[in-house]
């Protein structure tokens, strides 16, 4: 990684983009490289096209999801920074993540900030609640086609209904974090080469 | 031969099945009254030590958890130790020689492979390779490691003189005997560490360390058994490359011989469909086909059942059948349980023969302490690599335990015992060494790693149940990974795991399951299928009845929230009761118990969970208050039912075959009012006092056997028994619950005889049951509540309004249903008497 770090100059802002998002240098080399391969006219961005090139997202269930969640607000390009802030969510959490002082802003890589970047792949229409039938859509996703449509409803069903816990039939932020209270959310939302 | 006069002498516990002839003389207790049977004995002799020995362990385990201070403070297996040491003192002093001893052939022939197989089979996979780094480096280089410094540092104690000079032995000897006793021993830790329960990640770490160390034991030993029998001169160059090589040719042969057995057995219970009973057998026997064969080429047998039970699992699971499947479980864990219990009771009687062993303090000491510090040393640093490539680092508590939890046991005796005192002459040292080195590290070690787990406050593991929150969520989870990592470009394990599961959902599944098992496959519903199956259990459990049919597509479901919620047995002892009396002669009649397994299965697969308003749960308690008064007659409902023909394409529309089913249950209302008649009311009641409505008798317990029919066909069936029945006992029973309803119900329906007064309920409201009248009399005037009607319509005019009903339930407060048509939570259903028989 030593050889690349003179790469890093390469990358603008880069101080700013560390502090924000926590990355090593070469982290961040590593996913500048990444970065501009996937931008494939050197345009300096990369557009919803860039990343749906990648072959193996096409058969991810989520894959539409996970792309969409790098273009917040419908934006139709993302660049460096806003790249590597998505990325920030799956940086493992380590011991000097935790004893931040509480002026900053939490870290992106913090629990709370992991389940929302999950919670926010169900709740597709930005209510701040997975209703009834997100919650059916992603199951459409993930469970397999021997599982007919009716289950599928039941298990959407029982499904909001374990976490629902204000009764409103939907399921909060709260109540998914909730619902993921015994889960080690930490190891499980972070990717090691991602320090 | 001195092996062939010590095999004589042990008890051959199960090889003595095979060679029942073998011991004339030295029989253990020869009772002089029993001279008349003496030739009898000889006959059963072996079987018959072997079954007694098992007994006796068997019983010593009862004894010892008689007391709960005693097991909460002392772990089994030193328990068994101490008590072998007894036994064998007791043998020893009666038959003045040591007899019954732990033989190596026995031993890895027969009381080895259950453990491991249910070690392999119930291993959980996905923890274990997401620390299949960790647990192979502790096993291949751990191991490694620990063999040559033992060996190497015990040579070092002897050149420095502090071994007796009567220890006869070279460098290559003490390389052979660090092989065998450097490795950790799966039996003990297991036997430990699940009584310990520190976290997973811990416990599959030392545990899938102690399971794959096996095949670099195996090699070690094997080459430095080879070397020493040569003799170190005539050791050549390419025989050191020839052990690295056989190395890998025995790992990878085991695990090749394990995956493919594993495919075997995955692909012939595919075809089980009509022979399920041998099921279980299978698994067995393939298993230890498995474990044979990789014996058999000299290839790491352990390793090989292993990768079999962990490969196999998935597939062989989706495809037998649910009573197979928990046979399987429980003979594996009663085999694996037995031979731990037999393993560590003959290690303490075999412990009490002196002619085996030569005592040399030094050899005893040096080793004791030199594992412990070797352990601890290549732990550290093993770890530390490591934990530059973990995400979740070891830390330093983890590695204590580690370290402290390398137990020794049966594999090293039996490898120690193995050996050939010509070749080897330090052999009784050894042996000694080594039952010293086995005790120590499972009494001492096993008594202290408890408190020790506490002091130091370790990770323990935490049961919580599964919820489907958590399953679904870890799918995304997972999903995201592998997208992140495909986005960031770094093909990592998420990655690869990802290419798996598409692999096999592509290809491995496809051809290793049969079709209908698929969706038991899916993780998800898998949950949710548990879910509902400990759900149903515990409401029946609580004295609930099961609800079968349309119990399941109306609103009923909220009695069983409430039914679990609400201490329902209470509520049928003190309403129910009369009614109650003669559903039992109906379900005792009836050939009660695969209709009962049929209906259950019927009614969990077709989702028992109905959402239910926690806020309403007062509500729904009092709803269903009135419920026990419905047996008498519901039971009785003719519900007449398309037997489906058990196609395995079935199950993959169930929504089709639900369909059929609500259309072909008839219901034959005689003479009441009409709108029930021809709405052909999915689960709508009727009496039939007439044998002229019996269904067409599916009472055929295949076509009932739960794992035949789709989640669909959840009607019941009356036989042609069970009206015949009827006329006599029904009698009072209906008028009982008639007048238990109408005194209670609406108000235009009260001309039945009151026989049994209850007391008014005060929701009397929704008591207005099904439209049935007593058989004896003619002129039913039981009015039908228009409500009552209106609901039953709705819900039967056809079954595509079932998923609608279904959609709005969650939407639909449950006062408002009830409100809407009052009583249908409750009666619209047929109810088996489940819970009198529990």
């Amino acid at each position: 990684m030593g050889s690349r770090s003179s790469h890093a100059a390469v990358i603008p802002d880069v101080d700013s983009i560390r502090r924000e998002t926590g990355f090593s240098q070469a982290s961040l080399v590593r996913l500048h490289h990444r970065f501009q391969a996937l931008d494939r006219n050197k345009k300096g961005y990369l557009s919803r096209m860039d990343l749906q090139q990648i072959g193996a997202l096409a058969v991810n269930p989520l894959g539409d999801r996970i792309i969409e969640s790098f273009f917040p607000n419908g934006s139709q390009r993302v660049d460096f920074p806003g790249f590597v802030r998505v990325l920030a969510h799956f940086r493992p959490v380590e011991d000097e993540d935790t004893d931040q002082d509480p002026k900053k802003p939490e870290p992106l890589n913090s629990r709370r900030n992991k389940l929302h970047y999950a919670f926010q792949l169900y709740d597709l229409d930005r209510d701040g609640k997975i209703s009834r039938h997100e919650m059916l859509q992603v199951l459409r996703l993930m469970v397999g086609v021997q599982v007919t449509e009716e289950q599928l409803e039941n298990i959407a069903d029982r499904t909001v209904q374990e976490a629902d816990e204000d009764g409103d039939g939907a399921v909060s932020f709260l109540e998914f974090t909730k619902s993921l209270e015994k889960m080690d959310v930490e190891q499980k939302m972070s990717i090691r080469i991602l320090k | 031969m001195l092996r062939a006069a010590l095999s004589l002498l042990a008890l051959p516990l199960a090889g003595a099945a095979e060679q029942p002839t073998q011991k004339p003389e030295s029989l253990g207790e020869p009772l002089p009254g029993l001279e008349l049977f003496r030739w009898q004995w000889h006959e059963v002799e072996a079987p018959y030590l072997v079954a007694l020995w098992i007994l006796v362990a068997s019983l010593a385990k009862i004894v010892f958890h008689l007391s709960r201070k005693v097991t909460s403070l002392v772990p089994e297996s030193c328990l068994l130790i101490l008590l072998g040491l007894v036994l064998g003192g007791i043998v020893l002093a009666v038959a003045k020689k040591a007899e019954y001893q732990l033989e190596p052939g026995t031993f890895f022939l027969f009381l080895l492979p259950p453990i491991v197989l249910d070690s392999g089979y119930f291993m959980p996979s996905r923890l274990f390779f997401d620390n299949l780094g960790a647990i192979l480096t502790y096993a291949v280089v751990g191991t490694l490691w620990n063999a040559f410094t033992t060996g190497a540092a015990l040579w070092g104690l002897q050149q420095a003189g502090l071994v007796a000079p009567r220890v006869q032995a070279g460098l290559l000897d003490f390389l052979l005997f660090g092989s065998l006793i450097s490795a950790v021993d799966p039996v003990a830790v297991l036997a430990v560490f699940e009584e310990v329960h520190v976290n997973e990640t811990l416990f599959i770490i030392v545990f899938g360390e102690s399971l794959l160390n096996d095949a670099v034991t195996v090699v070690l030993y094997k080459v430095c058994n080879s070397f020493v029998e040569m003799g170190s001169a005539n050791v050549q160059a390419t025989d050191y490359l020839k052990g690295v090589a056989s190395l890998f040719v025995v790992s990878l042969g085991g695990a090749a011989v394990g995956l493919v057995f594993a495919f075997l057995l995955a692909l012939t219970t595919r075809f089980t469909k009509r022979v399920r009973i041998i099921e279980p057998l299978l698994v067995f026997l393939l298993a230890y086909a498995a474990y044979l064969t990789a014996e058999m080429a000299s290839l790491s047998a352990i390793l090989a059942v292993t990768m079999c039970g962990l490969g196999c699992k998935k597939y062989v699971e989706a495809n037998i059948s649910h009573k197979s499947r928990t046979t399987v479980k429980y003979t594996m864990k009663t085999l694996a349980s037995c031979a731990e219990t037999v393993i560590f009771m003959l290690l303490g009687i075999s412990a009490v023969d002196s002619s085996k062993w030569a005592w040399d303090s030094g050899l005893v000491l040096g080793t004791l302490i030199f594992i412990l510090f070797f352990r601890a040393l290549g732990v550290v640093l093993q770890t530390w690599v490591l934990n530059q490539f973990r995400l979740v680092p070891l830390d330093k508590i983890d590695q204590v335990v580690m370290s402290y939890g390398g137990l020794r046991g049966a594999v090293a005796f039996a490898l120690v015992i193995l050996l050939d005192r010509t070749k080897v002459p330090a052999k009784d040292y050894f042996v000694a060494t080594t039952i010293v080195v086995v005790f120590f590290t499972v009494i001492v070690q096993g008594l202290t790693i408890k408190p020790l787990v506490k002091w130091l406050k370790v990770k323990r593991s935490e049961h919580h149940k599964p919820t489907l929150n958590q399953e679904l969520h870890e799918h995304t989870f997972d999903h995201i990974l592998a997208a992140v990592e495909d986005v960031v470009g770094h093909h990592g394990y998420h990655y690869w795991r990802d290419r798996w599961e598409q692999f096999d959902k592509k290809y491995l599944s496809q051809l290793l399951m049969r079709r209908s098992a698929y969706r038991i496959r899916d993780q998800i519903w898998d949950v949710y299928y548990r879910l509902n199956i400990r759900d149903a259990i515990s409401f029946v459990d609580q004295g609930g009845h099961v609800l079968s049919s349309t119990g399941l597509t109306l609103p009923s479901m909220p009695s069983r929230n409430s039914m679990a919620e609400t201490s329902v047995t209470n509520l049928l002892r003190e309403s129910g009761s009369g009614a109650c009396l003669d559903l039992q002669v109906i379900d005792t009649v009836r050939s009660g118990r695969d209709r009962e397994d049929a209906v259950m299965h019927h009614l969990l697969c077709g989702g028992l969970y109905k959402p239910r308003r926690r806020k309403d749960g007062v509500a729904n308690a009092e709803a269903t208050n009135g419920k026990p008064r419905d047996l008498g007659f519901q039971d009785t409902a003719a519900v007449i039912l398309t037997v489906e023909s058990e196609e395995e394409e079935e199950d993959s529309d169930s929504s089709e075959t639900e369909k059929e089913d609500d259309e072909g249950i008839i219901f034959v209302a005689r003479a009441t009012s009409e709108v029930l008649q021809e709405g052909k009311v999915s689960g709508s009641l009727e009496v039939c006092p007439s044998p002229r409505i019996i269904p067409p008798s599916p009472t055929c317990a295949e076509k009932e056997l739960p794992w035949k029919s789709g989640q669909g066909d959840l009607a019941v069936y009356v036989s042609s028994e069970t009206t015949k029945i009827v006329p006599v006992d029904m009698q009072t029973g209906w008028n009982q619950s008639m007048s238990s309803l109408e005194s209670l119900a609406s108000p235009p329906c009260n001309q039945a005889p009151t026989l049994t007064c209850l007391p008014p309920h005060p929701r009397g409201a929704e008591e207005p049951q099904a439209p049935l009248y007593p058989p004896s009399d003619p002129h039913p005037s039981f009015a039908f509540p228009p409500s009552l009607a209106k609901a039953g319509r709705s819900h039967s005019e056809s079954s595509a309004d079932l998923p609608q009903q279904q959609e709005l339930q969650p939407l639909m407060g449950h006062k408002d249903h009830t409100h809407l048509s009052p009583g249908t939570n409750s009666h619209w259903c047929i109810q088996f008497n489940r819970g009198s028989r529990l």
